[in-house]
């Protein structure tokens, strides 16, 4: 299921200002992969390239080459969509749909595929999206009530079991935990663990201690000034970067130093 | 208030004195009422159309039928008011219905082209282009049903008339004027379209772009997204948007004083001439050249056309103001 | 390329392919289908804009010339191609210039008073009834200005002064709302900063907000005007009909543009017993309607147009 990603020369553009320059990347399958770095050095645009979703932004666009499994997602016959139903998305604020009930919501996703899905298929599939995102017990009585009536931190695990509903192969999250109370944050913490034993699993974080808890590997982004691109500075094993990192600017970012 | 009683002078010096309100004294305070006074007026106002209506439409709620067959023209004999002007609603109402059944899926197209279709720069001179359709004076609307639209018409209607004619609506006769309901209709639609437009455009803007990108990030295509994200947060604004485009239908005069063949009947034939005819075309028609208890049913019958724009509108803006406590509280 | 994880790499890169190049058709037909009905939609409802326009340029173009605006209808019968709108521009004028002074020093307090001291139940209740009031039909407004007058002045009477208090009712909504608008953009810093002066509120209101958004009140005004300038129902009602100048809006009845347009048109075609000539036009009524029809959309457009200019042009950039 999980799939490895490698990215070439990626410069991001909105309009004409270079947001991010020049990243190259591999991504291991299974794994837990952080980026971590200081506010707007580029790394939640990045994430957003991984699916595709940057060009939601009028005026956004890449260069260079982001490949899953050996297949360019910028080629010229991939399909934006097909490509965010094969990388799923968790968001910085939790987003179910208000409108629709907790079931609809895990469902939401797998009900666009237009395919008739019986009714019994269907439970099964919310039951075991929702258990998969740790969820099923608290909520298995009231299925039917809205999204919204969850607390925020059962909030961001419907939008986790809505992402696993459709399979996809990697999940990215933009600092899912951030706006987050400490005692729902370990719960996600916890659920990433297991979650990367069939997903790749990219993470954006601000916390660096979440980092260091939850990742394998771990990227550090930072920027040179306002209005200058954000660039990948170095990427290792998550231990390495928190004990011995290569760059000098890793070293002060990591200890607290700035950022 | 608290200048007109002065405070007492052998208060001591030292002690506090009572506070004054600072913010409400001579200009300031003066300027205050008339501001104050200019919106008390604007609800004294709309308490005098509905009690001006009533007083001069008095005479004719509490006349004999006799008597109003006698001294209004073309009103039959033995009717009470209620009758009389029961045609007349049902044709205010048919007309309305219509065109808001035409005008409310083209509007929310273009509303959705204006804020999640068209590239952005457009988007801004787009929307005024749509709003001029509302500043186009009702009498050229007139002119172009008549002219341009009605001749235009004629084909579809006959096509209608011939291969859909067991269906009430288009039941036959076709009239080879073109001076036909379905021709009023379209006008209205295209007249109505701008203000439903205004309406359901802004509450798609206000769509959360968390709830887009959870769509978006499911996998959803464009239609996808608008279907799942957009059109469920804007539900309730669409049906105000439809009301206030129905209550503008319902009051519109000229275009169709101008290219209705009017008639009295419960018709539902929107095809055919002289079956409908609509109260504020009505009111249009005989006004002018009526005098005495004949005014008085005339504004009679705007009493009625009054109420039901009224309720209509009433009812559009209470589901309005319900969801901006909804979104409020969220 | 080399993965660690599957056995034959190129059978991965055949079935990821597959799974990103989304081989469902249905619905990416539906996605296009709607985005087609979506741009159709736009462009139904430009189609009746663009014929409109050029029809009535087409068919009043012919009709305008110096004569045409500068001279009455007064003593002008059947196909007699002379005579003018000089007296329904006039009467246009005059009744709307008085509606608007009616309308926008009500509706310019009305919205100061919603902005700055409006609190409560008066407030909200202004609010939904100003709401309420752009929905009143315009003949209801008109009859309702002829009810007020008939009281005051017994039945029949017909002047301007009744058809521009007709336009108020239909104007002072209008002008609220849009007023409204505009006051609300101004930023409340601008007023603590004036507060911190010790400037009083009234004074703040007149010299700093009204004076940071006196383009955005005149695009509402001006916007306005276009709105109530078209109008033709309550005049019919209020104003009557006329074929001679009339610059007194207190005494007897004034031509308007829109009910001359609409009176040449129920006019229909004039009989020329000596055949179509240089004095006798079987249509000239309709070509008057046309002329008359181009005059007031040049006038509605010109307003739109120079309201919407004076907001680009000359509002001061807020932040």
């Amino acid at each position: 299921m999980a799939q490895r990603i490698d990215v070439k020369d990626l410069n991001i553009y909105y309009g004409d200002f270079l947001a991010v320059q020049d990243v190259s990347m591999t991504i291991d399958p299974k794994s837990v992969t952080a980026f971590i770095g200081p506010s707007g050095c580029g790394k939640s645009t990045f994430l957003r390239t991984l699916n595709r979703m940057h060009e939601v932004i009028p005026g956004a666009r890449v260069e260079g080459t982001v490949e899953m499994e050996g297949v360019d997602l910028y080629g010229d016959d991939i399909d934006p969509v097909a490509v965010r139903r094969n990388v799923g998305m968790v968001f910085q604020r939790p987003n179910p749909f208000p409108t629709m009930s907790i079931r609809d919501n895990v469902l939401a996703g797998v009900k666009l595929n237009n395919h008739r899905i019986s009714r019994s298929d269907a439970d099964e599939l919310v039951e075991s999206s929702l258990r998969g995102a740790n969820l099923w017990n608290e909520v298995k009585d009231r299925l039917e009530r809205p999204g919204s009536s969850l607390s925020g931190g059962q909030q961001q695990r419907l939008c986790i079991a809505r992402a696993i509903a459709v399979r996809p192969q990697v999940l990215l999250m933009d600092e899912p935990c951030s706006a987050l109370d400490p005692i729902s944050t370990l719960a996600i913490e916890d659920l990433i663990g297991e979650l990367k034993q069939d997903y790749t699993i990219v993470i954006v974080t601000h916390n660096m201690q979440q980092a260091a808890r939850v990742s394998d590997r771990t990227a550090f982004f930072n920027i040179a000034g306002t209005g200058k691109p954000g660039r990948l500075i170095e990427m290792n094993e998550t231990s390495t970067i928190f004990s011995t990192p290569a760059e000098q600017a890793t070293e002060d970012y990591v200890s607290g130093r700035f950022g | 208030m608290t200048t007109t009683v002065s405070p007492p002078p052998e208060r001591a010096p030292g002690r506090p004195r009572r506070r004054r309100r600072t913010t409400d004294r001579g200009l300031n305070r003066a300027f205050r009422w008339v501001a104050v006074g200019a919106g008390v007026l604007i609800l004294a106002v709309l308490a005098a159309v509905a009690v001006f209506l009533l007083q001069q439409a008095w005479p004719a709620l509490t006349a004999g039928s006799d008597e109003l067959a006698a001294s209004v023209p073309r009103y039959p004999d033995d009717t009470s008011l209620l009758e009389y002007v029961g045609p007349l609603v049902f044709g205010t109402l048919l007309a309305a219905a219509l065109a808001l059944a035409l005008a409310t899926p083209v509007a929310m197209g273009i509303a959705l082209f204006i804020s999640h279709y068209a590239p952005r720069r457009l988007a801004q001179v787009l929307g005024y282009l749509v709003d001029l359709l509302a500043a186009v004076p009702s009498v050229i609307y007139g002119l172009w049903g008549i002219f341009v639209l009605g001749p235009a018409a004629l084909p579809v209607w006959e096509w209608l008339g011939s291969w859909l004619g067991w269906f009430p609506l288009f039941a036959g006769p076709v009239s080879p004027t073109s001076r036909v309901l379905a021709t009023v209709a379209v006008v209205l639609a295209v007249m109505i379209l701008p203000i439903i437009t205004a309406v359901a455009r802004e509450v798609f803007l206000q769509t959360p772009k968390l709830h887009e990108e959870a769509a978006l990030a499911l996998g959803a295509t464009r239609w996808e997204m608008v279907r799942t994200a957009v059109l469920p947060f804007g539900r309730s604004g669409v049906i105000s948007a439809a009301m206030l485009g129905l209550g503008r239908a319902l009051g519109e005069t000229m275009a169709v004083l101008m290219i209705l063949s009017p008639g009295f009947l419960y018709s539902f034939k929107i095809l055919d001439s002289a079956q409908q005819q609509t109260i504020a075309a009505y009111i249009a028609l005989d006004f002018p050249e009526a005098s005495g208890l004949a005014v008085n049913t005339l504004i009679a019958t705007g009493l009625v056309l009054f109420v039901i724009t009224l309720a209509v509108n009433m009812g559009a803006r209470a589901i309005v103001a319900r969801r901006k406590e909804f979104s409020g509280a969220n | 390329m080399s993965t660690t994880t599957v056995p034959d790499p190129a059978d991965a890169t055949a079935r990821t392919r597959a799974a990103l190049t989304g081989a469902d058709g249905a619905r990416r037909r539906k996605d296009r289908t709607m985005t087609v009905l979506i741009w159709g939609a736009f462009v139904v409802a430009m189609a009746p804009l663009v014929s409109l326009v050029w029809t009535v340029l087409s068919n009043g173009a012919g009709r305008i010339s110096m004569d045409f605006l500068t001279l009455s209808m007064r003593n002008i019968f059947g196909g007699d191609p002379s005579g003018g709108i000089y007296h329904a521009i006039a009467g246009t004028l005059i009744i709307t210039a008085l509606a608007t002074v009616i309308s926008v020093p009500v509706g310019l307090l009305a919205a100061i008073y919603l902005v700055e001291y409006g609190k409560g139940a008066l407030a909200r209740a202004v609010t939904f009834f100003v709401d309420v009031m752009t929905g009143i039909p315009s003949i209801v407004a008109g009859l309702f200005a002829v009810s007020l007058f008939t009281l005051i002045l017994g039945p029949g009477v017909r002047m301007g002064i009744i058809g521009a208090v007709a336009l108020s009712v239909l104007m002072i909504p209008v002008v609220v709302r849009s007023c409204e608008e505009m006051l609300k953009l101004v930023p409340h810093e601008l007023r603590e900063a004036s507060y911190a002066l010790g400037v009083p509120k009234w004074l703040t209101i007149v010299k700093v907000v009204l004076r940071t958004s006196v383009a955005g009140l005149t695009t509402g005004i001006l916007l306005a005007v276009a709105r109530v300038i078209g109008e033709t129902a309550p005049l019919l009602v209020t104003v009557g009909v006329t074929d001679s100048i009339n610059f007194d809006p207190f005494e007897g009845r004034m031509m308007t543009l829109p009910v001359f347009a609409y009176r040449q048109y129920s006019q229909g075609l004039a009989t020329c017993p000596g055949g179509e000539s240089a004095s006798c036009v079987a249509d000239i009524a309709i070509q008057n309607a046309w002329g008359a029809a181009l005059v007031l959309i040049v006038l509605v457009l010109a307003l739109n147009l120079i309201g919407r200019l004076v907001n680009r042009w000359f509002s001061p950039k807020l932040r």
